[in-house]
């Protein structure tokens, strides 16, 4: 692939050094494991959490004379995941044998997609805040392959065990342009990538469990300079050790260069231990992979049918969620960049805010409920208040039955007891009193009982507020906040 | 045994018989499945006394060493396959047992389909029951169906299995005087059949006469969605276009392969089965395929680059033979050079090296890019009208086992294939059929090529040759 440099060289990135500012180059290679029932070759079942070779054929254990056949459901996958991705897709690829030895490769070969993958060029948006903006990262092209399955080495003194239940386990590898610039639009890219993904049901996105792993090539450079020579780094199975990685492997490779020397390529792994990366291969040891034509399997090919059809059935992606969440609801880009972040959020989100104040809705969801979520540990699809309840709260503030403070304290109950918001007001009295006649005769008592404090008002309107406290105070924080400051004004003859 | 005069046990104890006299001598049996075989004839007998015989019923077949059959010998010939025993059956054999034909037993063959001549074999060489008139020295079957061939001349089996990579059923046929089909690629399910070359590897039959081929071939057949590369097509009563003739037919002899040094006898035969396919009432025309020479090249560089890639995965990790090591490289080393034997190193040797980086494109690039010109040089003839092809099957007819030149230098080996492996590039059926005899009395053949799927015309032409050949394939026995 041709190197293209797409992006303007931005301070707020740069990497302060001896000899002057540095930036870093990054491109990344994801694995994504694709959802579906089986193997990419074979009817094993894909299903995580198995005893060890359980879920292992004739064809995943590569026995004398087993021949792959490809499985239309990851071909479907593969190509949906490739129009979420705005890519375009190839209707004719190829698979080609990656050829190397490993006891968890049973065939001594990979059958992946080499020179002619399934799904070409394309593009993931990043949202870098008001400073960056908008960010594009290329996609070079995405290929679907076989996983690998695992070594097992602290089972036996001086014996390997090898489990083959991932063997043959359909991955897409997506590989992005070096459009990366920082650590925070790495993190940023592979937390859109995988809202992507799972927003199209294509990856579950589960990368403590594997199914996300990411290959991070990063070099650095003089500000919108030549590329430098980059190092790849292997594996890395979470967002937050994608950024350690970057971060401390920029800083190497600068203090070499500062230092007179060169950055060697090279295959590097990432300790989350100490948060180093640390040498794995060096390219004189990288393996030949003798890449062929597989010739036990045709190519590759399907027609616009297909395509249009898997189009037509796609979900509402991330970018257009949030564009009719901002136009629908009224609410900010920030707030829809929040909801949209999963499908689940945003579904939520819709259900509170579908003929009601969407503002107000995005304000409940978003800081009250999501903050409560997080803060104990779960999630919109365990919450205890569901979105039916949580409309009731934002009903009963609409309709200012009850202010935003006894609101707080109505979501409370609700989370802690559940039940209906419009019966737990009426049932507990918390409805706020909104009857001027009866505020009136509250108001006329206090300022009878007051005189001291009338007379000081008049010089001074803020002490309103005093009065407004007497008045919430007798009435347990029900009175209409607004209701009491209109008739104390009128009253005080503010 | 329709007519009940015998049983197919009758049958089956027969040539269980005669396998155990003959085999220490041609050593064309590397497994016999004796207790197999009775239980399958047995429950043939059944079926023919219930009158509801199928297609094979009660045939006692042997199959070579290259076709999984569960539970029995399985090693491709190989030491490195030591003690593997498949849990499945070949779609092809498996196609055989339900059209109710017996397994004798594992045929001999090249190791992993690797050779001209069964002398690669961990299981030692073939010898052919046919010898030089006057003579007592052994001589190659062929390979690398050597086994099947073998067996099936000197009558251990009604019919054998085989495969053809480059000329693996043709060339032993022709050396033992049988029949040998390479079907069209993709007529016979790969599945569950060692591989060697995936792009190039047919299974076939080796018969006794083009009739059994037929109805041998017309069992193995069909589609199986296992394997990626077979075709949906129907399967034709085969058997049923045996006796079509070759009047009207047009014949191409192709010019490329009058080869320079070519022996008389060769060319004298060449020219006896033009006649002959005259007398029946075909017209002779001919043709040219410019791009034949470089048909052996190119295929010593695509199937030993498929190999390579294919016995990777005899490791010592999984099944048969782990020799240990140290490290699990120093066990690859180990395991391998104790399990594979020459010609197998050879060519996985070869076959790494045309794939290796930068040498990708000089070798196995060309030689698909020759590949594809051998295949249209076929296309052309074919849509000029040519209904079959009409060549030689070998150079020459069986060699002697040890042959001093041959072993010295692998590429005159390789020469054997010379007739045979533009057909497996281009992926077209084939026809050995024993049409005459050298000045020894050894058994020559000649070949049909056909169009794609047309394997109809070849068994009616090579019915033709079989027909008029008045040479007799009994080899004298002396076993």
């Amino acid at each position: 692939m041709t190197l293209v440099d797409t992006r303007t060289p931005n301070p707020d990135y740069f990497i302060a050094g001896a000899t002057g500012d540095w930036e870093m180059v990054i491109g990344l290679e994801v694995h994504a494991q694709v959802t579906s029932e089986s193997k990419l070759f074979s009817g094993s079942s894909t299903r995580f959490g198995e005893p060890p070779n359980n879920n292992v054929s004739f064809v995943d254990a590569a026995m004398p004379g087993m021949l792959p056949v490809i499985n239309e459901e990851c071909v479907r996958q593969a190509v949906r995941t490739g129009l979420g991705l705005k890519a375009k897709i190839n209707k004719r690829s190829l698979f080609d044998r990656k050829n190397y030895f490993y006891p968890d490769l049973p065939q001594g070969y990979q059958i992946s997609q080499f020179k002619d993958p399934i799904v070409g060029e394309g593009e993931v948006y990043l949202d870098m805040g008001d400073k960056v903006g908008e960010v594009t990262i290329g996609i070079e092209r995405l290929h679907l392959e076989q996983d690998a399955g695992k070594s097992i080495h602290d089972q036996h003194p001086n014996m390997s065990f090898v489990d083959l239940n991932r063997s043959g386990v359909a991955l897409m590898e997506i590989v992005s342009k070096p459009d990366i610039r920082s650590s925070a639009e790495a993190r940023a890219y592979i937390t859109k990538l995988r809202t992507i993904l799972r927003y199209l049901g294509t990856c579950d996105g589960n990368m403590e469990q594997g199914s996300l792993r990411a290959d991070i090539n990063v070099s650095v450079r003089k500000p919108g300079g030549e590329f430098g020579t980059r190092c790849e780094i292997k594996n890395i199975n979470s967002v937050r050790f994608a950024g350690q990685a970057i971060e401390y492997e920029a800083r190497r490779q600068i203090d070499i260069l500062e230092d007179g020397g060169e950055v060697v390529q090279q295959t590097r792994l990432f300790d989350p231990k100490t948060g180093e990366t640390r040498s794995m291969r060096s390219k004189e040891e990288a393996h030949d992979y003798r890449y062929f034509p597989d010739p036990d399997l045709l190519p590759l090919e399907f027609d616009d049918a297909l395509i249009e059809e898997l189009a037509q059935n796609l979900p509402e992606l991330p970018d257009e969620k949030q564009a009719r969440l901002m136009a629908d609801y009224g609410i900010t880009k920030y707030d829809a960049g929040v909801l949209v972040a999963s499908r689940a959020s945003a579904d939520f989100y819709e259900s509170v805010a579908k003929g009601r104040d969407g503002k107000l809705a995005a304000n409940w969801v978003i800081n009250d409920l999501f903050g409560r979520l997080s803060k104990e540990g779960l999630d919109v699809r365990t919450s205890p208040v569901d979105a039916g309840q949580l409309g009731g709260i934002v009903d009963l503030i609409s309709s200012g039955d009850i202010s935003g403070k006894i609101a707080k304290e109505l979501f409370e109950i609700v989370w802690s007891e559940g039940g209906n918001p419009a019966q737990i007001v009426e049932q507990r009295g918390m409805k706020q009193v909104s009857d001027t006649g009866a505020i009136e005769k509250i108001v006329d008592e206090i300022i009878a009982a007051n005189p001291e404090q009338v007379g000081k008002v008049k010089d001074k309107p803020s002490m309103i507020g005093w009065f407004v406290g007497q008045v919430m105070k007798a009435t347990q924080g029900k009175a209409n906040p607004q209701a009491v400051n209109k008739i104390l004004r009128e009253k005080l003859g503010l | 045994m329709k007519n009940r005069d015998f049983t197919s046990l009758e049958v089956t104890d027969a040539y269980l018989g005669a396998i155990e006299a003959a085999n220490p001598k041609l050593n064309a049996f590397i497994s016999v499945e004796a207790e197999q075989a009775r239980q399958m004839a047995s429950a043939s007998d059944k079926k023919l006394a219930e009158g509801a015989a199928r297609a094979l019923e009660g045939i006692p077949l042997g199959i070579k060493d290259l076709f999984a059959t569960r539970g029995t010998h399985t090693q491709a010939g190989s030491h490195i396959l030591d003690g593997f025993l498949p849990e499945y059956e070949s779609t092809v054999t498996a196609n055989l047992w339900s059209d109710g034909a017996v397994m004798l037993g594992k045929l001999n063959m090249d190791e992993f389909a690797m050779g001209s001549s069964n002398e690669s074999s961990y299981f030692g060489p073939v010898v052919n029951p046919w010898r030089s008139q006057g003579a007592t020295d052994a001589l190659v079957p062929g390979g690398s169906s050597g086994g099947s061939a073998a067996a099936v001349s000197s009558w251990l089996c009604a019919g054998a299995t085989a495969t053809d990579t480059g000329g693996s059923i043709r060339q032993p046929a022709a050396f033992t005087g049988t029949v040998g089909v390479k079907p069209t690629y993709g007529r016979c399910s790969r599945w569950g059949i060692v591989a060697f070359a995936s792009s190039l590897d047919q299974a076939g039959p080796i018969t006794r006469t083009v009739e059994d081929a037929a109805l041998l071939l017309t069992s193995m057949a069909g589609f199986d969605k296992k394997d990626s590369t077979s075709v949906d097509m129907t399967v034709p009563d085969f058997a049923a276009a045996v006796s079509r003739g070759v009047k009207g037919l047009k014949i191409g002899i192709p010019r490329e392969y009058r080869m320079e040094g070519m022996p008389e006898e060769i060319e004298t035969l060449w020219q006896q089965g033009i006649e002959w396919m005259k007398d029946e009432g075909a017209v002779i025309t001919d043709i040219s395929l410019p791009h034949t020479k470089y048909a052996l090249p190119a295929y010593y560089i695509v199937a030993p680059a498929e190999a390579s890639s294919n016995l990777a995965r005899y490791d010592g990790v999984k099944y048969g033979l782990r020799v240990p090591g140290d490290t699990i490289d120093e066990m690859y080393e180990l395991t391998r050079a104790a399990g594979f034997g020459d010609e197998v190193k050879r060519r996985v040797m070869i076959g790494t090296y045309v794939l290796s980086a930068g040498y990708y494109d000089a070798y196995y690039v060309r030689a698909q890019k020759v590949r594809t010109l051998i295949k249209q040089d076929f296309e052309k003839v074919f849509a000029q009208g040519v209904d079959a092809i009409l060549t030689p099957a070998t150079p020459s007819a069986a060699f002697g086992i040890g042959d001093k030149e041959m072993a010295a230098d692998p590429v005159k080996m390789y020469l054997n294939d010379i007739f045979t492996v533009t057909v497996n590039m281009a992926g077209l059926p084939g026809i050995a059929v024993p049409a005459g005899k050298d000045s020894a009395g050894l058994p020559l053949g000649l070949q049909l090529i056909g169009k794609p799927f047309d394997e109809e015309t070849l068994f009616a032409a090579g019915r033709v040759i079989e027909r008029a050949t008045s040479d007799d394939f009994s080899p004298e026995k002396w076993w």
